[in-house]
């Protein structure tokens, strides 16, 4: 067989629409999987009462599920429960429970290894539980697990192209939408994954730069 | 139509998670094997060799998993070879698998001090023989809590093969769905499913981790 990417071309406004819902899928889970996951830290290292139970069993739930599990249990689910949710909708939830769970478990480890006498310290020289926590706990806690936080925030950018499966217009819709059009599978797969491909070191390069920004504190030091 | 018990569902997603526990062997058993040779080479000194394995790697490791299965599933086909979604989805999980364990094991083969490796040269070994006395003994007792850890990956993994056709817990789920319409038991009976195979997994993995970090490694 011979490779014909020209059959392509009249599809790239197809790639770039899925592109387009991928990326913004990507950037939105990204915040608000962190915002959510800080919270999850947050409440899970200072209290122990049930809530921190409820926390911790969402964390496991969503580590040891699939997230195509996950996906279908929100978008076939919930609407028999008489919730209607719209498959966008749907895929970004399930995205951000996702990368909540597993970045609240990535700053845990974090947070335990900065010792409990500096946030008890900071609270003496009289700064506010949460601004103590935020300063002497959260900030060294990121710096030291960024590169884990990193691999998990481009793991989850990669799962995305399951939301394909409960027809979200992403990049891998769009793939399999030009694939049932010209046959060409094989063409349209490659293209697209290596997209994912750059997308995923495209995110790797940001991050890092942002990264020297924010830690900048840390240069120099014990890094 | 046809009435579903709750029992036939369970009896159906059971005899279905079979396929998940088998699918799941096969892309462990053969991603060991092949990442166990990707890492020895990359391990050894040829350049051009540890560079292709490097980006054999971010390859695998940058793209969705998802793509490489319709890869293997339509790259195949297009290539002319009529392959059955067992093929096309034990391949693509051996070789997915593979990627992340020579990741996994290349960093705990970096973890034992290089002094290892010059004083067991010293003492007249050479390289295949440092490795298997003095290099890999240790870093295998490092090896073991991720490489549990990431099986739970694999398990997980095996999901997406539902998506070319293989009848593993999560098609039968949907399956089911589509003839019992009670997607709410269902799918949180397949979640189930999978967290019972997953969980002791994790949890087997953390209690090594815990015992390795207690003896005083790394």
């Amino acid at each position: 067989m011979t490779l014909d990417f020209s059959t392509l071309l009249p599809y790239s406004g197809v790639i770039i629409e899925g592109l387009v819902t991928t990326l913004w899928l990507t950037v939105v889970t990204t915040f608000a999987g962190i915002a959510l996951a800080i919270v999850v830290a947050y409440v899970r290292d200072l209290e122990s009462g049930i809530m921190s139970r409820l926390l911790g069993g969402y964390v496991e739930v969503v580590r040891n599920t699939p997230f195509i599990v996950q996906l279908f249990f929100l978008f076939f689910g919930l609407p028999a429960l008489g919730i209607p949710i719209s498959a966008p909708v749907a895929a970004l939830v399930a995205m951000v429970l996702n990368l909540g769970a597993y970045t609240a478990e990535i700053l845990r480890a974090g947070i335990d290894s900065t010792a409990r006498g500096q946030h008890e310290a900071a609270r003496a020289l009289g700064l506010s539980r949460l601004q103590s926590y935020r300063h002497v706990v959260l900030v060294p806690a990121f710096s030291r697990v960024y590169p884990s936080l990193i691999s998990q925030c481009i793991i989850v950018m990669l799962g995305s192209a399951v939301v394909s499966q409960i027809s979200v217009f992403d990049l891998t819709y769009a793939a399999n939408f030009i694939q049932s059009r010209n046959f060409r599978g094989f063409e349209v797969y490659l293209v697209v994954t290596l997209i994912y491909l750059l997308l995923a070191v495209g995110m790797r390069r940001s991050f890092e730069l942002v990264g020297r920004r924010l830690f900048a504190f840390r240069q120099g030091g014990s890094a | 139509m046809t009435d579903f018990t709750l029992w036939d569902i369970v009896r159906n997603l059971l005899l279905a998670g079979r396929w998940t526990v088998v699918l799941s062997l096969i892309a462990f058993a053969g991603g060991a094997a092949v990442g166990l040779v990707l890492t020895l080479l990359r391990m050894g000194g040829f350049k051009p060799i540890r560079w292709l394995i490097r980006l054999y790697v971010d390859v695998f490791q940058g793209t969705p998993l998802l793509m490489q299965l319709f890869l293997a599933y339509f790259g195949a086909a297009a290539l002319g070879f009529d392959v059955s979604a067992w093929t096309a989805a034990s391949l693509a999980l051996t070789l997915f698998t593979s990627a992340f364990l020579c990741d996994i094991w290349r960093g705990c083969i970096e973890a034992v001090p290089s002094g290892q490796w010059q004083a067991s040269r010293v003492l007249g070994l050479n390289y295949l023989q440092s490795m298997r006395h003095v290099i890999l003994p240790q870093a295998l007792r490092l090896a073991v809590p991720p490489t549990v850890g990431f099986s739970v990956q694999v398990i997980k993994g095996t999901a997406l093969a539902s998506v070319i056709g293989f009848v593993e817990l999560t098609k039968a789920g949907t399956m089911l769905n589509n003839a019992a319409f009670a997607p709410f038991t269902i799918f949180a009976l397949v979640a189930l499913g999978y967290f019972i195979l997953c969980y002791p997994l994790s949890r087997y993995a953390r209690y090594l981790e815990k015992r390795l970090y207690g003896a005083g490694i790394r």
